[in-house]
């Protein structure tokens, strides 16, 4: 059971505690060019998903196959090969999504992200662990991705998910759906992030700092 | 005790001369100086420009106090610069617009203009005028649509599309009319310089009437308030640069003499209020010349090129960019060092 909570430690700390987003700020390029509705974020964050597990799975299998020399340009082959994989499938099953991706689906070949967790991760651990890790920074990456075309669809829009929101008369925010946008929004996202984190420190260091002065208390 | 009224000891400590210039003092000679363009503007504009006013001010201040640290809430709201820029802010805007924008409007200027960077004197850019910016991108058919200027007639009557709920779109009551700029760029048609001068056009709300921002202007280079090279860099190199353009083009074409280039959009308000913001323009003799020259060519420009008809909002921007730069590169040398 212990290997078990440790695999589940790795996938819940892509979530939230080293979010490839809002911490390590990786793939930025797909997060700003993508968001500007919620249902391309989406597809851009199941695609990433579905091309991270997959070449998480097949670069920790074969970690010792690989010549140390050559790595880098052995992950990115992988990484294409899923990477051709979701191209073809969005234009088969999604075709108005994929034209409006557009170039985005293959640049998910140099999402630095997805690198990333190979040279760190899944490079040095076995294939549960790097599976795991790789759900988790993928889900990060999803949520990110969904706060942030969710913001700018609803302001920019007036809708969610293609849905009207506020009937014919909204006044729409025109640089929430221009390039603009989108680095505005990312930047209050991470603000507000470091400000949560920032409280929720503070705050765990004044309940320690209570505990103590109780048990100091307490010896008296 | 020290006993302070005995002439013949002062025990004071070091600095022993104090300037009376204190940032409070100089924000009250800036609410003085835009007295009467302000008064001008509610003349007329009428109570919907009052409105917009409030809710642009009421949107910085309250922004302010919320991003504010509890402890130093009284003193760092005690210069009144928040609502000073929400007043710059809302002089920039259309009296048409509807109200809840002004209030975000002042909101943006205040949190991305000021707090984010550090709170007052840390900003790179006139939190005013990153707040238009802000609006303009954002809502740019609604900062676009001028409505004619009124007499004391209609003084109480709001425009219905300053009463638009939030998030919603402002229903326009009356035609819109262009600006005289818009009338220069689009149309090729001059206004007479007396309405230029008296603020009988429509425009902004604070941008209307020269011969009221000119009084500001000349009160606040009275008091010291404001630095003078930079007026003067930004009104010689507007006007030379656009009679240069008048002569080589002809004066028949969509070329605007010198004077109506001074006097026309919101050169003056941009030159007097928001340029030189101490805080976003040049500390050295030098780079104020500089930094005024730039403005003075880049307005010029766009007006003439752009695709816009007024340029002084970007004109200022760049260069509260590049101040940085011109500092550094205009630092006087030491004395006695040889490079």
């Amino acid at each position: 059971m212990a290997t078990d909570s440790s695999a589940y430690e790795e996938m819940i700390k892509g979530l939230w505690r080293d979010n490839p987003v809002f911490v390590q700020v990786l793939g930025m390029c797909p997060m700003l060019a993508v968001t500007n509705s919620a249902i391309n974020a989406v597809v851009m964050g199941l695609a990433t998903f579905f091309v991270l597990v997959g070449s998480s799975f097949l670069v920790s299998s074969f970690k010792q196959w690989i010549p140390k020399q050559v790595r880098i340009s052995l992950y990115i082959i992988i990484i294409a090969t899923f990477v051709t994989v979701v191209d073809y499938s969005l234009l088969a099953l999604l075709p108005a999504i994929h034209k409006e991706l557009g170039a985005f689906i293959p640049l998910i070949v140099a999402n630095c992200m997805i690198l990333g967790r190979q040279e760190a991760f899944a490079s040095k651990h076995n294939v549960k662990y790097a599976v795991m890790d790789a759900v988790g920074m993928s889900g990060g990456f999803m949520i990110a991705l969904f706060a942030l075309g969710s913001v700018r669809e609803i302001l920019g829009v007036g809708a969610f998910f293609g849905i009207d929101l506020f009937g014919t008369n909204f006044e729409s925010w025109v640089i929430m759906i221009l390039p603009p946008g989108g680095f505005l929004t990312l930047g209050l996202l991470l603000l507000f992030f470091n400000w949560f984190t920032e409280r929720r420190r503070e705050f765990l260091l004044k309940v320690a700092e209570s505990d103590r002065m109780a048990y100091v208390d307490g010896d008296k | 005790m020290m006993n302070n009224k005995d002439p013949k000891l002062l025990l004071q400590s070091a600095p022993l001369l104090r300037q009376e210039l204190t940032t409070p003092a100089a924000m009250k000679d800036v609410w003085i100086a835009l007295l009467p363009a302000t008064a001008a503007a509610l003349w007329f504009f009428g109570l919907g420009a009052l409105l917009i006013l409030i809710t642009s001010i009421a949107g910085a201040v309250l922004t302010e106090w919320v991003f504010t640290d509890k402890d130093k809430r009284r003193f760092a709201m005690s210069d009144t610069s928040a609502g000073l820029t929400g007043l710059l802010l809302g002089l920039t805007l259309p009296p048409g617009l509807p109200l809840w924008m002004a209030f975000l409007g002042g909101s943006v200027s205040i949190g991305l203009g000021k707090v984010i960077w550090g709170g007052l004197g840390s900003n790179l850019f006139n939190p005013a005028l990153l707040g238009r910016a802000f609006l303009l991108g954002t809502f740019p058919i609604a900062m676009t649509t001028w409505g004619a200027a009124g007499g004391p007639g209609d003084f109480f009557q709001i425009h219905s599309s300053n009463l638009a709920w939030p998030f919603m779109q402002g229903q326009y009551d009356a035609l819109s009319t262009a600006t005289p700029l818009g009338l220069m760029k689009f149309e090729h048609e001059t206004t007479a310089l007396s309405s230029l001068f008296l603020g009988n056009t429509a425009g902004s709300i604070g941008e209307t009437s020269s011969l009221l921002l000119l009084f500001g202007g000349v009160f606040l280079l009275f008091r010291r308030g404001i630095e003078w090279r930079i007026p003067a860099a930004i009104f010689l190199t507007a006007s030379l640069f656009s009679l240069a353009m008048l002569l080589i083009n002809g004066a028949d074409s969509n070329y605007p003499s010198p004077l109506f280039t001074l006097f026309s959009g919101g050169l003056l308000l941009g030159t007097f209020f928001m340029a030189t913001d101490p805080v976003t323009s040049p500390l050295t003799p030098k780079g104020c010349w500089i930094f005024g020259i730039g403005i003075g060519f880049l307005v010029v420009l766009i007006r003439l090129y752009g695709g816009l008809p007024e340029g002084m909002l970007y004109a200022i921007l760049l260069m509260n960019a590049a101040t940085p730069l011109i500092d550094r590169y205009t630092q006087p040398k030491i004395f006695g060092r040889k490079s």
